[in-house]
């Protein structure tokens, strides 16, 4: 009963939050070229920030609850719309719906909280840390080749690849979902900003090319 | 901008990365027993090497993992990069610098006029120079 109180309390409050780029919405919605390039926020995703030796047995345990570690950079595992992230050697970044939180009756951070026991490492929510940006189209690519030194080509970054890295001189991870499209998880304190030079960097797409 | 090769990530622009001075600055064994100046040169005084030089970077914006690198000062040349705690690679060093420096010179000449009797002095003077300085 009490939890049952506790839960509609914190739909409550999550009904009331703004997430990092709310603001812009409007601004997203306007900005994104059809056809081109598009832009929007995902708002409010589980992430959990995971530092474990994949090698312990704390380390195979919360593989299990995580469907997998990825062992090297760029690697993505995972099981169904729960995926994890290669951030280091020893550190991952787990990404679940919202719904996974606990403050919507999720069980996944406890679930990975009691797999890492009394193990070495950490488990912690980092579902405030960073919004989610979606980006995708044709002219997805070229937006970010503004601002992103990796090599985006194709050919070297394979869709399901997952890199942190610098977008627009600030630091974010870089996430291939699909051929042509994109997420970016920027640190909430960067995402108006991030926001913004998305825009700027897909506003060209909207008029005609210039043969 | 210098492409250093992450061990873990691989390629990545010099601004990913931050710089973490000279390697192998040993913690004093007895602190206590040290004098001022003794302190004072293990606290702030660095060598300042031109040609091979041993030093630390971490990849702050990817895996925010520390390693070594041995880079040359004058031509920014990359020669080796080798995990913490691992003792600067011996062999490369005086084969390296050495060839390093003196390729350095002939890679310099193609970036700056006076690199190659830059690079014939630092030969000299850089080799020995760690050696002499470590305290
Ligand atoms: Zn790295």
């Amino acid at each position: 009963m009490a939890e049952t109180a506790a839960l509609e309390n914190s739909k409550q409050i999550r009904n009331a939050r703004q997430s990092p780029a709310s603001i812009l919405r409007a601004a997203f919605e306007s900005g994104s070229v059809t056809g081109a390039v598009e832009l929007s926020e995902v708002q409010f995703l589980t992430m959990v920030g995971v530092r474990v030796d994949p090698d312990t047995e704390a380390g195979m345990r919360i593989s299990s609850v995580t469907g997998g570690l990825p062992p090297r950079s760029g690697d993505v595992r995972g099981t169904g719309d729960t995926a994890v992230l290669w951030m280091g050697p020893e550190e991952f970044l787990v990404v679940a719906p919202t719904e996974a939180h606990e403050s919507l009756g999720g069980n996944l951070i406890q679930a990975l909280r009691s797999a890492l026991g009394d193990g070495e490492g950490q488990v912690v929510d980092l579902s405030a840390n960073r919004t989610t940006f979606e980006l995708k189209g044709p002219r997805a690519r070229a937006a970010l080749e503004k601002g992103c030194s990796l090599d985006l080509h194709p050919r070297v970054l394979k869709t399901g690849t997952a890199l942190s890295t610098e977008i627009g001189n600030i630091p974010a991870i870089l996430w291939k979902t699909g051929d042509e499209s994109y997420r970016i998880f920027p640190r909430a304190s960067f995402a108006y900003f991030l926001g913004r030079w998305l825009l700027d960097a897909m506003r060209e797409y909207a008029s005609p090319e210039v043969p | 901008m210098l492409l250093i090769p992450c061990p873990n990530c691989g390629p990545r622009d010099e601004t990913e990365f931050h710089y973490g001075g000279q390697a192998h600055v040993a913690y004093p064994a007895n602190p206590a027993e040290l004098t001022d100046r003794e302190w004072a040169e293990y606290l702030f005084y660095r060598d300042n090497t031109k040609g091979a030089f041993a030093e630390r970077w971490v990849h702050s914006t990817g895996c925010r993992q520390w390693f070594n690198m041995l880079r040359d000062t004058v031509s920014y040349d990359i020669q080796a990069v080798y995990p913490m705690g691992t003792p600067r690679p011996a062999t490369a060093i005086p084969a390296a610098a050495e060839s390093g420096t003196a390729s350095t010179g002939a890679d310099s000449t193609t970036t700056g006029n006076t690199a190659p009797s830059i690079s014939a002095t630092s030969t000299a003077s850089s080799t020995p120079a760690p050696e002499g300085a470590t305290k």
